[in-house]
């Protein structure tokens, strides 16, 4: 046997030494930790960049949209009244500037909260992005078989998310200041930003410890971060100032700090206490468990298919049941709070005669227009929901599972149809309850029981408009499938020409092109029927085009 | 050849997708009731025309039948009498294996259905209550299969089934399509997995290059390639060497090797018994081998090797 195997030099060490050992053992629990935040880095530069830019443009635009939509100090202060309301509350932020309200104040009354979210959507996403799911993906399990220490992937991924909220801090900052935003003011409210965003991501690193799927894991942060949008407007509803309540919400612990008011830094040192509080829990998670798994096992589900899912359309309305069934709760809530400040909105709006030019608001019937036009704003909903329900279809052939359903036995044509009538059944549903919802605020503001019945009634006009770009993406997915996601760039373009038309001020065929701009502005306006019936034979006619397109084109995969 | 003999006939089919040529004149037949492999490696095809068959894409041009019947116009009756193993089973990532495997048959029903189901749940050793999204590759595999198999159709089209399968779950897979064959059904297998289709086809279709380049039994086929003979002798072996069909022999230490083609075996047989040979192994060509003439670089031709080519 030896006699194959050349002689080795005499104290070279022991035949079985692997030839690339590294002079020294790096045994710190960092190891590696650089390289890996290049990487992770790299995987995600371009989200960081696109939410930063994002920021960067929107801070700005919303300030000055602001700035042309509030002139003067009356209609400011026509704006600090509507505060009273506890929905206005809740969808903005505490009240600080009670003597005089600000043009300022008023901007980060309106415009903090939302940025709030962004920055915690984005961090939750990341978070989960290179904890979780590299995890889950078996990638982790690569990383770590490297001369990594067991601390690097998740210092790394807390590092790329930091500098993540750094960069979209620095431009909520810049944002403010470009438009001539107070220094001191404007660099709180990007570190405000920074931190809130990193709470969050933080609180993704404890849930991605939680479950072992990525998508429960930000699903869980994301619905942490609802409860804590909820918890704090129910805190400041309770006092406008901020009651108990609201402290234990990290969204309160940004809007304490009294932007462009009477700016205090400390409540800042809260978020910071919370980011170390959670990373040292999630970390004490992480060393009960092993990698891959989570601290709660996955559940068992049923062993066999039951009826409904076997149904014709069964599979699309399991698949798509929560995304519609989450969307239809929150879009709920939203209209009955937009529906009950539908008549605090007359204070206000005699304050500043110019609405008329920002949006479709009648003064002669306030409340009628207002809640009409919440309504078709709502619409955007379904309709978006439809779209990305017919496209998921495209999902599952890029997939390989289509082909899975079919070879069972069920035609496409008859596969497609049932998918997109279910879809379209759900989002109907879901259309009438947002009328129902609108209506039943307008009822608490009100108090005048014609309006549930009415609105309820008038969402109904909006379903041929949804009917039509819904099949609308059917047909371009029958077409190519290349195409379909021009199917997006009608909801976007939809959605553009319903809230900003008028304060573009968009000539009539630019408008046009909106599948919601066909649908007369109910209950305010008289219903017209001749267009809706034009969108449902539409509908109809592009529903054909896209299954006899699907039964002509190759599928994608399978 | 009639229908009712061969359950697919593929003649001089083509696929382009652009400027590429996925098939290019391929021609296939899976004969009713038996096994026929389809061997080829990645990219020559094999799934391009299993695509086809299913109707899931449409041929540029050639002719395809599958239970004599046009898989694009006619697919759904094709369907319901076909079943299907992808070699990458996707799933959905909410529903359980066992949703899952009732979505992928749903057309069948009744007692007897559901009783073969558990039987191959249980012989797979699948847990049929996981989310899809906990599966290895393994089980997805398997939840593929235990769907196809629970079909009672004639045909069963299975694209490299058994990718991500322990050897064990091989065993039983193999098992499996033995019982297909005694029940008469007809079995399309596409393999890399050469011991599988030595065990399983009784013929075997080679694609390489969207062209069938070799078609027959096992039998057939060995004939195109060369057995190898091992023995030791004290006896001069250069005779042997001047024989027809006798390649590459090499002798050193009183042992002898060399290629022979199966056509002078009986020639060169006495010859070794007359020089006292000892020790006498014959290999017969694995498909290995065969697979080595088609795919890797063509058997090196007796003559002088060049060491330069690399």
């Amino acid at each position: 046997m030896n006699t194959t195997a050349p002689a080795r030099p005499a104290g070279r060490g022991a035949a079985a030494a692997p030839t690339h050992r590294r002079e020294r053992e790096t045994a710190s629990p960092l190891a590696g930790t650089g390289s890996l935040v290049r990487l992770y880095g790299r995987l995600s530069r371009r989200a960081i960049i696109v939410w930063s830019l994002a920021l960067l443009a929107l801070v700005p635009a919303s300030i000055l949209a602001m700035e042309e939509a509030y002139p003067d100090q009356q209609a400011l202060d026509a704006r600090a009244m509507l505060l009273d309301n506890p929905s206005a509350v809740m969808m903005t932020g505490p009240f600080f500037a009670t003597d005089r309200y600000t043009f300022w104040a008023m901007v980060a009354n309106e415009l903090m909260l939302y940025v709030l979210l962004a920055a915690a959507i984005m961090s939750v996403l990341l978070s989960v992005r290179h904890t979780r799911t590299e995890e889950e993906t078996g990638r982790l399990e690569m990383t770590r078989a490297l001369a990594t220490g067991r601390l690097a992937p998740s210092v790394a991924a807390f590092t790329i998310v930091t500098i993540a909220n750094l960069a979209v801090g620095a431009a909520v900052a810049g944002g403010a200041l470009i438009v001539g935003g107070p220094v001191a003011d404007s660099l709180a409210m990007g570190l405000a930003t920074a931190l809130t965003g990193l709470v969050f991501a933080a609180i993704a690193a404890v849930t991605a410890q939680v479950t072992e799927h990525a998508g429960s894991a930000s699903g869980m942060a994301l619905g942490l971060l609802a409860l804590a949008v909820v918890v704090r407007g129910i805190g400041d509803v309770m006092d406008r100032q901020g009651s108990w309540l609201s402290w234990l919400s990290p969204i309160a612990w940004a809007q304490q700090t009294r932007l462009y008011v009477d700016l205090r830094w400390w409540p800042l040192l809260v978020s910071l206490g919370a980011v170390a509080a959670l990373l040292v829990l999630a970390g004490a998670l992480s060393r009960r468990r092993d990698v891959g798994a989570g601290l709660r096992p996955a559940s068992a589900g049923n062993a066999r298919a039951g009826a409904d899912l076997l149904r014709p359309g069964g599979l699309a309305r399991r698949l798509l049941t929560p995304m519609i069934l989450a969307w239809g709760i929150g879009l709920f809530l939203f209209a009955i709070a937009f529906g009950s400040l539908a008549s605090s909105l007359t204070d206000v709006i005699d304050q500043m005669p110019a609405v008329e030019e920002y949006a479709p608001i009648v003064l002669e019937d306030l409340t009628g227009s207002f809640s009409a036009f919440v309504l078709m704003m709502l619409a955007i909903g379904p309709l978006a929901l439809l779209v990305s329900g017919v496209l998921r279809l495209r999902t599952e052939e890029a997939e390989g599972r289509l082909a899975g359903v079919l070879i069972a036995g069920t035609s496409r044509t008859g596969l497609a149809l049932a998918w997109f009538l279910v879809t379209f059944a759900a989002v109907a549903v879901m259309q009438v309850l947002l009328g129902l919802g609108v209506g039943l605020g307008v009822w608490t503001a009100t108090e005048d029981t014609s309006w549930i019945g009415d609105m309820t009634l008038a969402a109904l006009a909006y379903l041929p408009a949804i009917a039509m770009t819904g099949a609308l993406a059917l047909a371009l997915l029958g077409l190519s499938t290349r195409t379909t996601g021009l199917a997006w760039l009608v909801v976007v373009y939809t959605a553009l020409v319903t809230f900003l038309g008028d304060m573009l001020r968009l000539p009539d065929w630019a408008r046009a092109l909106s599948p919601l701009d066909h649908v007369a502005l109910l209950p305010s306006e008289d219903l017209e029927v001749a267009p809706l019936v034009v969108m449902g034979v539409a509908a109809v006619v592009l529903m054909v085009v896209g299954l006899l397109g699907l039964r002509r084109r190759d599928l994608l995969a399978g | 050849m009639t229908p009712t003999d061969a359950a697919i006939t593929v003649r001089d089919l083509t696929k382009t997708f652009g400027t590429t040529r996925a098939l290019d004149g391929f021609t296939l037949t899976v004969p009713t009731g038996q096994v026929t492999g389809f061997l080829g490696p990645n990219g020559a095809g094999k799934s391009t025309t299993i695509r086809i068959l299913l109707g899931l894409l449409r041929a540029t041009s050639g002719s395809a039948k599958v239970l004599g019947m046009d898989p694009w116009r006619e697919a759904v009756p094709i369907h319901r009498r076909l079943a299907y193993v992808p070699g990458d089973t996707n799933l959905w990532p909410n529903l359980t294996g066992g949703e899952a495997i009732d979505v992928l048959t749903r057309g069948e029903s009744g007692q007897r259905h559901r009783a073969r189901r558990d039987e191959l749940i249980e012989r797979f050793e699948l847990d049929p209550t996981k989310r899809a999204r906990t599966y290895s590759k393994g089980n997805r595999q398997k939840v593929a299969l235990v769907a196809a198999l629970s079909r009672d159709v004639e045909l069963y089209i299975m694209d490299e089934p058994t990718s991500g399968l322990d050897p064990l779950m091989e065993a039983i897979f193999t098992d499996e399509v033995a019982r297909l064959r005694e029940a008469g059904r007809t079995v399309l297998l596409s393999s890399h997995i050469l011991a599988e289709v030595e065990k399983l086809c009784d013929t075997v279709t080679i694609i390489r290059a969207g062209r069938d380049v070799e078609t027959g039994t096992l039998a057939e086929l060995r004939h195109l390639t060369r057995s190898t003979v091992a023995a030791s002798t004290d006896a001069d072996p250069a005779p042997l060497a001047a024989l027809d069909g006798v390649h590459d022999l090499v002798a050193e230490h009183g042992r002898v090797h060399f290629d022979i083609d199966d056509s002078a075996l009986h020639e060169v047989l006495p010859r070794l018994t007359a020089m006292d040979a000892t020790g006498l192994t014959i290999t017969p060509p694995s498909l290995e081998d065969l697979f080595l003439r088609h795919y890797g670089d063509e058997l090196v031709p007796a003559g002088p090797a060049e060491g330069e080519t690399s």
